[in-house]
Formats: C-alpha cells, sequence, structure tokens
C-alpha cells in the first residue's frame, strides 16, 4: 500500500459548545510519517481538535479525514489504527505497569504470542522494565508519561495524537520523549503533539498556530519567521524598563518582550526603517542601546500572529 | 472471537482493580453480615416484652388470676404496680411503660355482667404496632370457673402455615437476599462507570477498538460472582443461624437469583450512564433502593398497599424477586409455577441493558 501524502485532512472543522465557538473553521494538511505540532495557549481549541480527529467528538461543521477514514461515520474502524495520548495520565492507577500494558494488548487483540512479546519489547524500549511490578498511580511524572506513550503505541498506530505529553515532566525527560517522538517518525509514524512549549514547537517538522480557536498560522518553523508580518529588532539596554517605557511611547510597536536585559520589539513589516526608529527613539530618551534587526524566532512568530490578529478584531468591534 | 478476546480483558482488569478496592470488598462481605443481624435480631416484629404498669383496685382472686394470665402471654412485662389510676397515667405520659393495665374495685362483678367492660387497657397509641398488640390482648379470657365460656369462642379459627412459630427472620431472611443484592449490586454498577469517567480512564478507553457492548458485559460479569458470593453468605447465615427452612430446590434459588442480579446490574449500568460523578450515581441509587425496600413487600404486605403503591411496585424488580425468592425458600414452590415472575425480570434486564448500551456513547460529546 503506498502511503498517501497527507494522513490527516480537515477542511473548515468547527466544534461549538452552546455559544462557545472552540474550533473556528480549521483547515488542516498534515503530511504522512511527520511531527506535527500544535501550538497555542491554553484553551487555543487544541485538545478539541484532537478530540475531534480521534472520532472522540462530533464536528458541529466541517469534515475530517484520518488515513482516508471519515471521522464522522468511521470513526470505530480509525480506533484500531490511531493511538492517543491524553493530557491527563488516563491508564489505570491501580493496576501495575505490566497489567496496563497486558490489558492495552488484549484490548486491541494482539495474537497471544505477540502480545506476551510486545510487553516485554516495550518495557524495555521505555525503560519501564524494573517497574514492571509497580502500581501506575506511583510512578513520577516522567514514568507515567513513559507508561502512556508505551500503551498508545503498543498496537503500532500509523498515527499518533499527544495532547500535551509533557506538560508534568522535567526537562531531562522531554528531551529523552523527543527522542522517541523522532525515532517513531523515523519509523514511518505521523504524530500530532499539542504542547504550549516554543522550543518543542521549534523541533516539529511543521506546525500550526491555534489562538482562541482559528488557525492562525501553519507551515514549518523556518518558513513561519520567514513569512510574518512583523519585523523583530532586538535592544540590548542597561536599564531595560527605561527603554521599554520609552518605546512603549511608539505607536507603531506592536509588541515589546523582555528577555533578561534584552527586549524583543515587533514592528509591522511594511514601517521602513524600524531599526532606526528605534534608535532615535532612544536617543532622544537619553537611553543608551544596542540595536540590531533580527531574525524572528518561534516565540516572535507567536507574539506576532496573535498580536496582529487580537488588533485587527479590536479594530473592527470599534 | 475477538469480542471474546475484548470482553475478558475487560474482565480481567475489573477482577484486578476489585481485588485491590479493600472498601468495595468490604462492602461485598460486611453488608450481607450487618443487614442479617440487623433485621435477624434487632427488628423484630413480634412484639414481646413491652413495658407495662397496673393498678389492681379489686384484688381478688379473679383480679389477681388475671394478671397472671396476662403476663403468661410474655406480650407484657409487668414491671410496675401502681397504687391509683393517676399514678399509672403519670407513668404512661413519663414513657416509663407503653401499657397500663386498670382493674375496677368491681372487677368482679362487671366480669359477671354482659354489657359492661370488666378491665381498662391505657394504651401509647403513638406506634401502631403498640396498638394493635393491644388489641389482640382484649381477646384474653376472664371469667370465673363456672360460667360457662361458649360466648368467647373465636368464629375463624386461624392456621398458621409454613412459619408456625411465628419468626420474622423466617420472612425477613429471604425477603433480606433481594435487598442487599439490589443495594450492592446496583450501587456497584452505577459507580463502575462514573469512577471511570471521573479518574479519566474512559478517555483512553473510547478511544479503544473496544465495543459498548462488549464493555458493558466484561464490567458486570465480575459482580454476577460477588453477587453470587453474597446470596451463598445469607443463605448460609439464614439456614444455621437463624434455622431459615429452605424448602425449595438450590437449583431454583440459583436461577431466580442469577436473573435477579443481572437485573440490578443492567440497572447500575443505566444509572453510570446517566450520572457525571459517583456521588450522583449514589444518590440514584437511593433513588432505586428506598421505593424498592418500602414497597416490594420486604417491609410491608404488598396486598396491604394502597392500588398507587402497588403500581409502583410492580414495576421494581425486588417486588418480583421477593415473590419468587419466598415462594421457592418458605413455599418450597417450583420455579415455573411463578414464570410470570421470571418474565418480568428478564423483561426489566433487557430494557435496561438495551437503555444503557444505547445511552453510553463512545464519543464525549
Amino acid at each position: 500500500m503506498s502511503t498517501p501524502e497527507f494522513a490527516i485532512q480537515a477542511r473548515g472543522l468547527t466544534k461549538r459548545f452552546g455559544n462557545l465557538i472552540a474550533v473556528n473553521e480549521v483547515d488542516l494538511d498534515v503530511p504522512s510519517g511527520q511531527i506535527y505540532g500544535f501550538l497555542g495557549p491554553n484553551g487555543c481549541g487544541k485538545s478539541t481538535t484532537i478530540r475531534m480527529l480521534c472520532g472522540l467528538l462530533t464536528p458541529s461543521a466541517g469534515t475530517a479525514t484520518v488515513l482516508g477514514l471519515d471521522t464522522r461515520k468511521e470513526a470505530e474502524a480509525l480506533k484500531q489504527k490511531i493511538g492517543y495520548m491524553t493530557q491527563k495520565f488516563s491508564l489505570f492507577e491501580d493496576m501495575t505497569v505490566k497489567e496496563n500494558l497486558e490489558f492495552v494488548s488484549t484490548i486491541y487483540t494482539l495474537s497471544g504470542k505477540d502480545r506476551r512479546a510486545r510487553v516485554a519489547e516495550l518495557l524495555t524500549e521505555f525503560n519501564l522494565a524494573d517497574r514492571s511490578k509497580q502500581y501506575a498511580g506511583t510512578l513520577s511524572g516522567g514514568q507515567k508519561q513513559r507508561l502512556a506513550l508505551a500503551a498508545a503505541t503498543l498496537h503500532r498506530p500509523s498515527i499518533l495524537f499527544l495532547d500535551e505529553p509533557t506538560s508534568a515532566v522535567d526537562p531531562q525527560n522531554r528531551r529523552d520523549f523527543w527522542e522517541t517522538l523522532f525515532e517513531l517518525a523515523e519509523q514511518g509514524t505521523t504524530i500530532l503533539v499539542s504542547t504550549h512549549y516554543m522550543d518543542e514547537a521549534a523541533r516539529c517538522h511543521s506546525l500550526a498556530i491555534l489562538d482562541q480557536g482559528c488557525k492562525v498560522a501553519d507551515g514549518s518553523p523556518k518558513t513561519l519567521g520567514e513569512n510574518i508580518d512583523s519585523q523583530v529588532i532586538e535592544v540590548t539596554a542597561d536599564d531595560p524598563n527605561l527603554a521599554r517605557a520609552s518605546l512603549c511611547k511608539e505607536a507603531q510597536i506592536t509588541s515589546i518582550t523582555q528577555l533578561g536585559v534584552r527586549l524583543r520589539v515587533l514592528l509591522p513589516k511594511q514601517v521602513t526603517g524600524g531599526e532606526d526608529l528605534v534608535r532615535q527613539n532612544l536617543q532622544q530618551a537619553n537611553i543608551s542601546a544596542e540595536v540590531e534587526a533580527v531574525f524572528p524566532d518561534l516565540e516572535d512568530v507567536f507574539v506576532s500572529v496573535t498580536e496582529l490578529r487580537r488588533a485587527a478584531l479590536k479594530k473592527e468591534a470599534a | 472471537m475477538k469480542t471474546l478476546l475484548r470482553i475478558f480483558a475487560v474482565m480481567r482488569k475489573e477482577f484486578l482493580q476489585l481485588s485491590r478496592d479493600r472498601l468495595t470488598f468490604g462492602m461485598i462481605v460486611g453488608i450481607p453480615l450487618i443487614q442479617l443481624l440487623m433485621f435477624g435480631y434487632a427488628i423484630n416484629t413480634d412484639v414481646r416484652n413491652l413495658g407495662s404498669a397496673y393498678v389492681d383496685e379489686a384484688d381478688t382472686h379473679l383480679s389477681r388470676q388475671f394478671i397472671a394470665d396476662l403476663t403468661a402471654t410474655q406480650v407484657v412485662d409487668l414491671r410496675h404496680r401502681a397504687a391509683s389510676l393517676q399514678e399509672l397515667e403519670s407513668l404512661l405520659d413519663a414513657g416509663q411503660v407503653s401499657i397500663g393495665i386498670y382493674l375496677p374495685d368491681d372487677f368482679d362483678r362487671r366480669v359477671l355482667s354482659p354489657d359492661r367492660q370488666a378491665a381498662q387497657l391505657l394504651v401509647d397509641g403513638t406506634d401502631p404496632i403498640i396498638l394493635g398488640v393491644a388489641q389482640q390482648l382484649t381477646a384474653t379470657p376472664v371469667a370465673f370457673d363456672a360460667q360457662p365460656r361458649v360466648q368467647n369462642r373465636n368464629l375463624i379459627e386461624v392456621r398458621n402455615y409454613y412459619n408456625p412459630e411465628r419468626r420474622s427472620a423466617v420472612n425477613i431472611v429471604p425477603g433480606l437476599v433481594g435487598v442487599i443484592l439490589t443495594m450492592t449490586m446496583v450501587l456497584f454498577t452505577a459507580v463502575a462507570i462514573v469512577r471511570e469517567r471521573e479518574r479519566g480512564n474512559l478517555e483512553f478507553l473510547i478511544n479503544t477498538p473496544v465495543k459498548t457492548p462488549e464493555l458493558m458485559l466484561g464490567k458486570i460479569f465480575p459482580y454476577i460472582l460477588i453477587g453470587l458470593l453474597q446470596l451463598v453468605i445469607i443463605l448460609a447465615l439464614g439456614r444455621y443461624f437463624f434455622e431459615v427452612p429452605i424448602r425449595g430446590e438450590y437449583l431454583h434459588i440459583l436461577l431466580a437469583s442469577l436473573l435477579f442480579i443481572a437485573t440490578n446490574l443492567a440497572l447500575g449500568l443505566l444509572l453510570s450512564t446517566m450520572a457525571t460523578t459517583q456521588f450522583q450515581s449514589m444518590q440514584m441509587t437511593f433513588f432505586i433502593l428506598l421505593p424498592s425496600i418500602l414497597l416490594s413487600g420486604f417491609m410491608f404486605p404488598f396486598d396491604g398497599m394502597p392500588p398507587l403503591a402497588q403500581a409502583i411496585a410492580e414495576v421494581l424488580p425486588l417486588t418480583h424477586f421477593n415473590r419468587l425468592i419466598r415462594g421457592i425458600i418458605l413455599r418450597g414452590a417450583d420455579i415455573m409455577s411463578m414464570w410470570d415472575e421470571l418474565v418480568a425480570l428478564a423483561v426489566f434486564m433487557l430494557i435496561a441493558l438495551t437503555l444503557a448500551i444505547a445511552r453510553f456513547n463512545k464519543r464525549l460529546d
């Protein structure tokens, strides 16, 4: 069977809960075998979108096909082919690590021989062998997360949905976790992962930025930086607070973010000589600072697309 | 084949979790024990030894004989002999006695006179059961030895079938089988799915290929065994501790109980699809349990209830099971002679299970 170009496709995907529009007309094209990220703040519709793609929630409007299957009508057929790791640990805390994996292997009806082999294989692979008799409820955050990923990949799904998988783990575990994700992607698994960490989003092959239920940008981390409607000026000042106060008066500036002694200043792209504008502003206020135009990173992209959109919405409302 | 494997997976999981849930396990054994001892000993509808006092103003041979006769019934426990009617009333007011017996000084003459009452019973009427007992006491015969007793003879003779010693345990133990099974079976399953929803397990489960009927059956099965375990506990205690005669076939008891257990489990599953928290599902369980205890014929005879209560009772599984189990255990009835009760239970179970499966959605919305 030839792999189709896109593992997940969605058109106009919408979910309303009463008056609240949780997901608003989202279009998605997730290429097969890639790690695709959903970046956005809490409540932006990441989880709801993932649940719709898994067939756990029925879309209010729009369509989604996952592995060529319609999530509205063929959700049950889809279940055998996808793995889903929930945001909250959803395995059984009063069962041991091994019992949990054995349960999962039986519920996915792996053959008897394969079942035992696969459980043993995963215990080693996810570094859980010495914990196999421990109750899942007593595991640490990182161990729970490894167990959850092992359970989600046990039946060798073609697509993995991971809903904020690293929200409760330390940096070292996060690094190891991402190593595992890349290995899985290497083997051909498509991975859709939601996160609110910029560094994680930057590791994805491509990503979509969600804000208030809308997809505000998508592409690879690099193209996203190239395509934003903002220019980024970095200001290094001895007294960043003073510099900030002075720059705030500048009407053209859309956003200022402080990083230690540095300020990242965002201006719309069409403003010419943005670097000079900032420099003059600071000179007039007698503040000594280094000013330099830089290439936007993912955080700049995120701030830019969300701020610009919110500003536009405000203008519309006024 | 895959279906069986998935049912087996759910079943095994339930057993594992159950074996680690000490509270539930304690309830499985504890509830039958406590209820049986409570109802078997404390709650006794054959009233004996009611605290009583008497005033014997006559103090004749006949009046003393009458008091002795009353004492011999064991219904009253004559704790005080009061000096006057006033003292008797104050004892009653103080709640020290429930029945006061007043024999006036012309007791002998009154006994001889056909149209005058010889004695008075002062009764604490706030408890209808005591009042009923007092009514029975009025039938105590009193006469001079020479006097013919013919006029006191009852016209209708009562023959007590199945429970000649009039022990309430005989009636209560079989009834308790149903009450305890309703209480525990509905509660356990009502909580079963809600608990997984609360803990977040359900979001994982519904994303696996397990089908709704597979999940439901896998969850029910372990509890059927628990229900049978409780049945054995109750029957063994009833048989050897309270000496309740088991006149029917054990196989028939088993069949009727299996059907009843399944009905309650289906009902519990239905409740669990409606509740969102464990607390809610417990509230709903009580909504079923209370009418079951009061209306099913466990506490009060079915035939004595008003038509509306009877109509409600007919839609409670416990009513039908009580008829079955009392019939089999106490009267030695054949299960097939009560086939209509079996059909009622089966219909109830099928409706509850179908609704539960239909209501349970493998989606979150």
